[in-house]
């Protein structure tokens, strides 16, 4: 039983890599947009934050059933 | 924060809804753990108690009307102070978010988006004052939110298109019938999973947030040492102050997210 502590913290581990790898490509493409093109910076802005919402929410789900796994176990 | 002799500390506890209120004083074991009992109620069989998330929603919103009707009632018409802050950030919404997102149809779903704003924003400002509790860190709560928009959304879609062209919008137009089989379920279950996203959105991040401080305070008690004080104490204000920012970011999102569904629904053509 001792098992589903580990795999609730490695599934949380994973979900991490995943938001985090997304998000920084997603910021780096953003950074880049808004160095070669200064006056897109309210629509980049606008756009990068919903994307990364939308990431977030995916990373987070992953998070709560890790959450789950460890309070119902 | 609840915490007993042999170093367990109950953070789940401190997430959860209770029927009491966290006070220091009143029916203390020590000074600082005092609780007020609230009133238990049943509607047809149905737990309709006032809990502390209750009691917090009701003070976000009581809040909420003292403040805006402080800030904007002026014969002037010119706020100051306050007011002058919370005109700030209205006119940030209003031309950074909503306008250009929606287009001029905006002005007809600004109430409902600046009072879902401020609403989430008070709710989660309240959530990190010592004794109270994080509202909108209650999945019923952010899932009530979830509800409220998912109506609007539809609204605005049956309101704009007609009722049988709102559900004739789910599909992109021309598609081979084959392929509809296919595609129906699949807008269907996209319809459902935006209100289910912007629940556990929220819900996630204030829980999150609070659980990360409370496990820094914890380590001091868990394990049992002065030592660990200083360095856990900075590490809990640094992400205290990470959560007034993600606060404020999540209530934008909240209310960028529903700004967007709401224009897709009523403009399938954008």
């Amino acid at each position: 039983m001792e098992l589903a502590y580990l795999g609730a913290a490695i599934g949380a581990g994973l979900g991490a890599i995943g938001a985090g790898l997304g998000i920084g490509l997603l910021a780096s493409s953003a950074m880049e947009g808004i160095a070669r093109q200064p006056e897109a910076v309210g629509d980049i802005r606008t756009n990068m934050i919903i994307a990364a919402a939308l990431i977030e929410g995916v990373a987070l789900l992953a998070e709560i059933i890790c959450v789950l796994v460890v309070v119902t176990k | 924060m609840a915490a007993n002799a042999d170093g367990q500390v109950d953070v789940i506890g401190h997430i959860l809804d209770h029927h009491s209120l966290e006070v220091p004083f009143i029916n203390a074991h020590h000074v600082f753990d005092g609780h007020i009992e609230l009133p238990h109620f049943e509607l047809f069989g149905i737990d309709m108690s006032i809990t502390r998330h209750v009691v917090m929603m009701w003070v976000a919103a009581a809040l909420l009307i003292v403040t805006m009707m402080s800030a904007f009632r002026r014969p002037g018409g010119v706020p100051t102070g306050f007011g002058n802050f919370l005109e700030t950030i209205i006119v940030f919404l209003r031309d950074e978010v909503i306008l250009p997102v929606m287009g001029e149809s905006g002005k007809t779903y600004m109430p409902y988006l600046l009072t879902t704003f401020f609403f989430i924003l008070y709710c989660n400002m309240l959530g990190l004052i010592p004794y109270t509790a994080t509202a909108t860190g209650n999945i019923s709560v952010t899932a009530a939110l979830a509800l409220m928009s998912f109506a609007v959304t539809q609204g605005a879609g049956i309101v704009n298109n007609g009722f049988f062209g709102h559900w004739k919008n789910l599909v992109p137009g021309g598609l081979p019938a084959p392929l509809l089989i296919i595609m129906i379920p699949i807008e269907i279950i996209g319809m459902l999973a935006k209100p289910f996203a912007l629940c556990i959105r929220l819900f996630a991040n204030m829980i999150a947030g609070h659980i990360a401080i409370l496990v820094f305070l914890g380590l001091i008690i868990m394990l049992k040492s002065y030592v660990v004080a200083p360095a856990s104490i900075a590490l809990a204000t640094a992400l205290y102050m990470l959560e007034i920012f993600i606060g404020f970011v999540q209530a934008f999102i909240f209310t960028l997210l529903t700004a967007l569904f709401v224009s897709m629904a009523a403009h399938p053509d954008h």
